[in-house]
């Protein structure tokens, strides 16, 4: 590996990190036009022309505001828990691979930060992750309601976990390999062999699993009992203020971002588009396919959104019953149907 | 090597923080941490499988469970229960033997052999995956039910007392 090649990987990582906090940025905006859309209300509309501005407006706002450290908490951890929330949400990016590869004079350009062939398992890994953040945070403030929502939070990633590694499986079974880079390979184009080359087609009960379960991971309303607010004020953040709240809530949205992608790539193709062996130049189609993989990133991300201003939040036993006793039997089926039929289709 | 004396340092130093943190939660903090290290060491020797589901398994599900219980019950400094002298004693005694039991089996012991794999990549997937199914099939799935069973005996002993209640 070259240093033209160390760059090239740094400014990937950056670029990707900055995509990554854009979107976070305007994923906020684009909520509350969402919502105001679906609640027939105007939404932001004074910080520059459409309210384009209100993002960067919020951001000074959470910088500036007063930073409280409640008298008894734990100093360290309460301040702990927001970065490693954050951290842990913006490190799911590295095995996502972004588009082909790019070949500029003599230099290719791979789009994927990182292609270890235990990829899936590393994103199953970070969002496992990803509850510390919520937990210490909630535990370090010393507030009843911080604890009730930490817990939650615990118990609720915890039971989804399992549900998403089941269905995960599944899919595995299909592509054989653990690699993202490989698993979106396999996804060319659109139909080959008399079947869609989309793991959607051929996974369809695995798709709708990982995407409850990728709700319930992000904390995404009708999941959202971590932070439900007419029970425990404001769940695990309720002590919180200035960018430390900034930072919770920012996570949220940068994991919306790359369970879109995630679910974009192992389940609707990736950067594959359509008749992608018609166009000549591959560069070119390096090209349309990232703009099409975040296509289908933003269509994820307003259905996140639908469902948020759609459905109202479970019940906690509704959440438990539906994790345990609906998604986990489901999976299994999941499982050995595609077993059954994998076996058969080999014959 | 340097490399892995350091991640070695890490690991030890955190365990010793496990064990000496006067506060419950932030023990298995540091144990975490100390999981943690464990997984960069089984990067080092090559098997990311083992080091990968070490990070999910124990650093995500385990620890995660054991941070729950104790947010739960709630240790304070008051509720540890006061150790008499003697427990205390017959704590250093003990102790002390096992030390002087470890040194000495250490000194009987001559340089290890260092193990060569046959195979670098052993801890790959696909080759683990592949010796797993083939060649130790049998202890494979005798693990496999081991854990079921207790699996069952588990929810067994949770729900004995509700039913007769």
């Amino acid at each position: 590996m070259g240093i033209a090649d160390i760059v090239i990987k740094f400014i990937l990582v950056v670029i990707i990190f900055a995509i990554s906090l854009l979107i976070a940025l305007y994923s906020t905006y684009a909520e509350r036009k969402v919502a105001a859309f679906f609640q027939d209300r105007i939404g932001p509309n004074r910080a520059g022309p459409f309210g384009l501005l209100q993002p960067f407006a919020d951001g000074a706002k959470m910088f500036l505001k007063e930073e409280i450290i409640p008298t008894n908490a734990n100093a360290f951890l309460f301040i702990a828990g927001p970065s490693l929330s954050i951290l842990t949400a913006c490190i799911g990016s590295a095995v996502i691979p972004w588009g082909q590869k790019l070949t500029i004079g003599t230099h290719v350009i791979d789009l994927q930060v990182a292609d270890i062939n235990v990829g899936v398992l590393y994103i199953l890994g970070v969002v496992s992750l990803g509850v510390y953040g919520v937990m210490i945070g909630g535990w370090a403030s010393n507030n009843k309601y911080s604890l009730l929502g930490a817990i939650r939070a615990a118990s609720q990633n915890i039971s989804y976990e399992l549900s998403m590694g089941l269905s995960i499986i599944a899919l595995l079974m299909v592509t054989g390999t653990l690699s993202l880079r490989e698993i979106a390979e396999q996804q060319h184009g659109f139909w080959s062999h008399g079947w869609f080359t989309w793991n959607f087609f051929k996974q369809p009960l695995g798709f709708l699993l990982f995407i409850v379960c990728a709700f319930a991971e992000t904390n995404r309303t009708p999941f959202d009992l971590p932070e439900c607010e007419t029970e425990l004020v404001g769940g695990y953040h309720t002590e919180y203020s200035s960018m430390k709240l900034g930072f919770y809530l920012f996570s949220e949205y940068i994991n919306m971002f790359i369970s879109s992608a995630v679910m974009a790539t192992l389940y609707f193709g990736g950067y594959n588009f359509p008749f992608m062996d018609h166009i000549g130049s591959p560069n070119l189609v390096a090209i349309i396919g990232i703009a099409v993989l975040f296509a289908k990133i933003f269509f994820f991300i307003f259905f996140f959104m639908w469902v948020r201003w759609t459905i109202p939040r479970f019940r906690y036993d509704q959440l438990m019953d539906l994790g345990w006793k609906g998604l986990i039997p489901l999976a299994i089926a999941n499982i050995i149907v595609t077993g059954i039929v994998i076996t058969f289709l080999n014959r | 090597m340097n490399t892995f004396y350091f991640i070695a340092f890490l690991s030890v130093f955190f365990s010793i923080l496990v064990i000496t943190a006067k506060n419950p939660v932030h023990s298995i903090l540091y144990l975490v941490l100390t999981f943690f290290t464990f997984t960069i060491h089984y990067i080092l020797m090559n098997a990311q499988f083992l080091a990968i589901v070490n990070f999910i398994v124990y650093m995500g599900a385990i620890l995660v469970l054991f941070l729950y219980t104790l947010m739960l019950i709630n240790l304070n400094k008051e509720s540890e229960p006061r150790k008499s002298n003697l427990v205390k004693f017959a704590g250093v005694i003990g102790g002390g033997c096992f030390l002087v039991t470890i040194v000495a089996a250490l000194k009987a012991f001559g340089v290890s052999q260092p193990v060569v794999l046959n195979d670098p990549n052993l801890g790959l997937v696909k080759n683990l995956g592949k010796i797993l199914f083939n060649e130790y099939l049998l202890p494979f799935e005798v693990s496999s039910i081991l854990l079921l069973s207790a699996m069952v005996g588990a929810v067994l002993l949770a729900t004995k007392e509700t039913k007769t209640a």
